[in-house]
């Protein structure tokens, strides 16, 4: 690994978003509406329903939007040549996998401030653990997504079919990963599948912030999530290959 | 370094390698889904020159440009560049690769493009803005590469093959859709490249590009057809367009298989 290249490659990335003010705006400020959204639903409502889906949400958005946005981008690296151009350079697959990922990571970690700010200061979410923490798990969330859209990117032909990846990969997790039926009265099998789904580890970690000040279980499923996207990310490596038929 | 005693014949002749000999082609064999591409193909390309590589597209002059670059996979035989294998982590900095589709950031522009490659392959500092003067963009450095014109494109595309000091230059099809000026002017910085001592293999679908190269290799079908000066190839094919000399060739071959 290069640091100077993998730097390279997330200036890089990063000057493209700025330059695509959209996908910018909408990275750092959808979740923050569609949180809110959530909190609103919810304010008429007996009990504090928010309290019991906010934290899963900070979970699954910077998920959800990594994942979309690496799996398009890295395709179009792959189908417009400059992957290949890159790897007929002195570029590791890791400074290319890094450069990419510290990038969204960055974006991430501004995406979760914003995110936790909301939640926990004017929508009033309360969280029995530290508040950095939750933001430090938000960005693990990020980079797994960053990492398993990296992956999957390999295996999609067109942008098309890489957003198709997303029921696939993306939303059977939301449902399983104890966000609408604790994971623990879930049916056998379905609590076995969870068991080796990161985002449910991304869950409980939110979960256990809320309501809890002990921290060592939230330490547990936060290394998880990171260990996830390491394999994603040596997965993704794996899948660049400098010679192709 | 190990050379073969001999590789390739040319009008009966057998030319020996000379130290300057920069790429090796070894009865290279490549399949592409399922189809043969090249064909057991022996070919040296020498330093200090521009070597054409002219024929229809489809003929396999992209798959022998990408086996140089070490990026594609080979079936059977070797590319070597100075002895050592084509791809390998050492030669990666030497290499200048132009593909035939533009390769750069639709998003950036020509200036942040070319800065990123330059910091990739750790040209040095200035190497951007006389890539960018070399290809005759600096009225654009700061325009969106997604903006330019077709030609604009490739040309910010080349200018990111210029980065640094490459010694061994592979350009797909550099120069289509350019006008007959910059085109003049582009041929004649490839001389100045191989001048230096570079090894510059350009392809080209035009045929009237042909008289601009040193040497010429026309191919068809995944084969040498010819491999001769120019001049050369319309004195032997006695025809005056590199058009005709390559349909007198054809016909030739056709004969001589018939027969």
């Amino acid at each position: 690994m290069n640091p100077r290249i993998l730097l390279a490659v997330t200036a890089r990335v990063l000057t493209q978003l700025r330059r695509d003010r959209r996908t910018a705006a909408m990275l750092l400020v959808l979740p923050c509406v569609l949180i809110t959204l959530l909190w609103w639903m919810f304010r008429d409502m007996p009990g504090s329903l928010f309290d019991r889906f906010g934290p899963g949400l900070l979970a699954i958005f910077p998920f959800i939007v990594m994942f979309l946005v690496t799996s398009v981008t890295t395709l179009r690296e792959r189908s417009s040549g400059t992957l290949e151009r890159l790897l007929a350079m002195p570029m590791g697959k890791f400074d290319f996998l890094g450069g990419y990922a510290l990038a969204f990571g960055l974006v991430a970690t501004v995406q979760a401030a914003l995110a936790v700010t909301l939640s926990t200061g004017p929508l009033g979410l309360h969280v029995a653990g530290h508040v950095w923490l939750l933001g430090l798990v938000a960005v693990a969330d990020a980079v797994l997504g960053t990492a398993l859209g990296l992956f999957v990117s390999a295996f999609a032909q067109t942008e098309f079919q890489a957003v198709q990846f997303m029921p696939l990969f993306v939303i059977p997790q939301i449902l399983l990963c104890g966000l609408f039926v604790p994971r623990a009265v879930l049916p056998d099998v379905l609590h076995a599948v969870s068991d080796v789904l990161p985002l449910s580890y991304a869950t409980d970690a939110m979960q256990g912030l809320v309501t809890s000040t002990s921290t060592g279980d939230v330490w547990r499923d936060l290394a998880i999530v990171t260990g996830f996207a390491l394999a994603a990310l040596a997965g993704g490596a794996a899948t660049l290959r400098r010679r192709t038929p | 370094m190990t050379f073969g005693p001999l590789t390739w014949w040319r009008d009966g002749a057998i030319i020996h390698h000379m130290m300057n000999n920069a790429v090796e082609f070894r009865a290279l064999v490549v399949d592409r889904g399922g189809r043969r591409v090249l064909d057991g193909l022996d070919l040296t390309i020498e330093r200090g020159t521009v070597t054409g590589l002219l024929g229809p597209s489809g003929c396999g002059k992209s798959t022998l440009m990408r086996s140089l670059v070490g990026v594609q996979e080979l079936t059977s035989g070797s590319v070597t560049i100075d002895g050592i294998e084509a791809g390998s982590k050492a030669l990666r900095d030497r290499i200048g690769y132009v593909t035939q589709a533009p390769s750069v950031y639709a998003d950036l522009t020509v200036r942040e493009n070319l800065s990123f490659f330059a910091r990739v392959l750790g040209a040095e500092p200035g190497a951007v803005a006389k890539a960018i003067d070399r290809v005759d963009l600096a009225d654009h450095a700061d325009q969106v590469v997604g903006r330019l014109s077709g030609g604009q494109l490739s040309r910010a595309s080349l200018a990111v093959a210029l980065l640094g000091t490459p010694d061994v230059l592979v350009l797909d099809e550099p120069t289509v859709g350019l006008d007959p000026v910059l085109r003049r002017e582009l041929w004649t910085l490839f001389h100045g490249l191989a001048d230096d001592g570079a090894a510059v293999f350009v392809s080209s679908h035009v045929m009237d590009e042909a008289e601009r190269c040193d040497r010429l290799l026309l191919m068809r079908q995944g084969r040498i057809i010819a491999d001769d000066a120019p001049d050369q190839i319309l004195a032997t094919t006695h025809t005056d367009d590199m058009e005709s000399a390559f349909l007198a060739l054809v016909d030739a071959a056709a004969e001589g298989s018939t027969r």
